[in-house]
């Protein structure tokens, strides 16, 4: 019935349109508000990358500051900081992703082998918890934990793996790890919701066979559970590759000092401090451009692995 | 019952493997969990110990020095009783806004018979993946007069393509034949949308409902980047941010603190301020679950 009618749409004569334009008059006055509000949120922004070429002005506004062309890309990518700044939102995007994946499948596989429905929904509903907590809060809990008197220097402390407390936060080699067991301690649980569903899917009579073939859990785990998610995982791991720089902003700018920063800073970061606080919009926008068109043709790419995977998922 | 007699079964049967792998298993369970709620635990007895007893260190899941004197002092602080105010505020509003936009922009374009459908989703599918980013977007806001306002908390990202396709998803999953009787009864769309699809979308709006709840509660950037000189605007996540940096920055102090008198100290306070902040989220989630969980799997596509 509906594919006779988009059938019928798609070759309606003239009278039949205007008749349908009428019906739809609802329809059609929403859909100029959204138009419109996009235009307004999501489209206007982008005519702003023209300051990227500008040496723009506030007073003098986009129409009539002086054109410099690709100055401040120049100025950009001279400037070693930025350089570094590119490699941490790459570096802690890239540790942070796999980190968390493969946190999410090992729980999500563990999670379902826990026999006993009860004990299941408590610990799955713990584990939700963490992703409900803002960033703040998750930063300022890190830094009780990692303090000098806190949990992990305690028990380091007691069991005298370490002479002294150790001062998590003034060492650079210490940031990525802890940028990435925060993600991982937050969003482990979340991310596990979509794995368990795939395994939930998986056939039953395919474990009842490995069963019979006398698989224990270990083998069932890895010839039945992990190949049956595995289509999830690899869908899963294309789509947030496109992401990975925009996984770089709110725990790097909380729990970041002046000790790290050459390993903490993130590109939004560097914006921030040279757009907004230095007021250097063309530069703080060149940044940004720069990290969009990166991320864009990161989402093409795998986008096109994915339909060459027969998933056709993101457009 | 059956669930014991599986469970039976099942433990006859158990090979040294398995045993193995069960222990396993709940050690690694045990040592999640307790990763997982320690330190909120912790967070909670430093709460309710006295301030300056606290210093000292040695608090676990209980506290030494029992003290409500931390909420008492947070409670009488004008600058976080104005940020309870706000997020309570732009959660409620930001929500209703969304959930409703959202909505009505899925509604449309899940019509199968209506004629722009597919040009006004793809639309709103671009804004997805382009973004014009943080300056831009910044002197935009500034333009509108949002900035220093109320409503660029909930006015901007009212609309999401995201939302948008979780709720079409659903919609598109509702039988046709429901729309069409209501047309033959003299229907119109709104009252096809209100009385015939919405009803049927309850679950799905509670997915977005608590999805864009969470992320009004949790936002603090958008309060430090537009409206920091507006103190009357300031939120709870963003009051914390302070509070968190000014404990930071005295750490180094802790040992002088010690010697002060006052039993209220920064670390308790902020202690105090984490737990009321994070309070109304802890006890609503667990009673969503069904409804997120379906959410995120329906929508096939993780936040």
């Amino acid at each position: 019935m509906a594919q006779q009618k988009k059938d019928k749409l798609s070759n309606i004569p003239k009278a039949e349109f205007v008749k349908q334009l009428k019906r739809q008059w609802v329809l059609i006055v929403w859909s100029i508000f959204f138009v419109a509000y996009g235009l307004l949120f999501y489209y206007a922004p982008l005519v702003g990358w023209l300051m990227g070429f500008q040496q723009y002005k506030p007073k003098d506004g986009i129409l009539h500051s002086k054109w410099i062309g690709l100055e401040k890309f120049r100025s950009l990518f001279s400037d070693a900081t930025y350089l570094g700044v590119i490699r941490n939102t790459l570096a802690m995007g890239v540790i942070n992703l796999i980190a968390t994946t493969i946190m999410a499948i090992l729980f999500a596989i563990l999670l379902n082998e826990i026999v006993g429905v009860k004990k299941k929904k408590v610990v799955q509903t713990i584990s939700y918890l963490p992703h409900f907590l803002s960033w703040i809060i998750v930063t300022g809990i890190l830094h009780d934990a990692l303090s000098g008197s806190g949990i992990v220097n305690e028990l380091l402390l007691r069991f005298h793996l370490v002479p002294q407390a150790v001062n998590f936060f003034a060492h650079e080699e210490y940031f990525w790890p802890i940028v990435a067991f925060a993600n991982v301690w937050k969003e482990t649980g979340w991310n596990a919701i979509i794995y368990l569903a795939a395994i939930t899917a998986i056939d039953p009579s395919l474990y009842e066979a490995a069963a019979i073939d006398g698989a224990g859990r270990w083998d069932k785990i890895r010839y039945v559970t992990i190949p049956g998610i595995k289509s999830t995982i690899i869908i899963l791991l294309i789509m947030n590759v496109g992401n990975v720089l925009n996984a770089g902003f709110e725990i790097q700018y909380l729990l970041g000092n002046g000790l790290v920063q050459r390993v903490s800073q993130t590109i939004d970061i560097y914006v921030l401090k040279w757009g907004i606080s230095q007021m250097d919009y063309s530069l703080g926008t060149a940044a940004g451009i720069f990290k969009s068109a990166v991320s864009i043709v990161l989402i093409l790419i795998c986008n096109e692995v994915a339909k060459r995977h027969g998933e056709e998922r993101l457009f | 019952m059956s669930k014991s007699e599986v469970t039976t079964t099942k433990k006859k049967k158990l090979s040294t493997a398995d045993i193995a792998f069960y222990t396993f298993n709940t050690i690694f369970m045990a040592v999640f969990v307790i990763v997982t709620l320690y330190p909120v635990l912790n967070t909670l007895a430093i709460s309710f110990n006295d301030g300056l007893d606290a210093l000292r260190g040695g608090i676990y899941l209980i506290p030494r020095k029992f003290s409500v004197k931390s909420y008492i002092t947070v409670l009488k602080k004008d600058d976080l009783l104005v940020g309870a105010y706000i997020s309570v505020a732009r959660t409620i509003v930001g929500t209703l806004l969304s959930l409703v936009t959202c909505a009505i922009l899925a509604f449309i374009v899940s019509r199968k018979n209506f004629l722009f459908a597919r040009h006004l989703s793809l639309f709103w599918v671009i804004t997805m993946y382009v973004n014009g980013g943080m300056i831009p977007i910044f002197l935009l806001y500034k333009g509108l007069h949002l900035t220093n306002t109320f409503w660029v908390y909930v006015i901007p990202g009212m609309v999401s393509a995201f939302n948008m396709l979780v709720i079409r998803t659903y919609m598109n999953g509702i039988p046709d034949s429901f729309e069409e009787s209501a047309q033959l009864d003299g229907a119109g769309y709104t009252t096809i949308f209100l009385k015939i699809i919405s009803p049927l979308c309850k679950p799905v709006y509670a997915t977005i409902a608590l999805f864009v709840a969470v992320y009004q509660w949790n936002s603090w950037f958008d309060v430090m980047l537009y409206n920091r000189m507006s103190s009357k605007l300031t939120t709870l996540q963003y009051e914390l941010m302070k509070l968190l940096a000014s404990v930071t920055s005295q750490s180094t102090s802790a040992q002088s603190m010690k010697n002060s008198t006052s039993s209220i100290t920064p670390v308790s306070m902020r202690a105090a301020a984490t737990i009321i902040t994070m309070l109304p989220i802890v006890c609503i989630y667990p009673f969503l679950q069904q409804y997120f969980v379906s959410g995120l799997t329906l929508g096939g596509v993780k936040e």
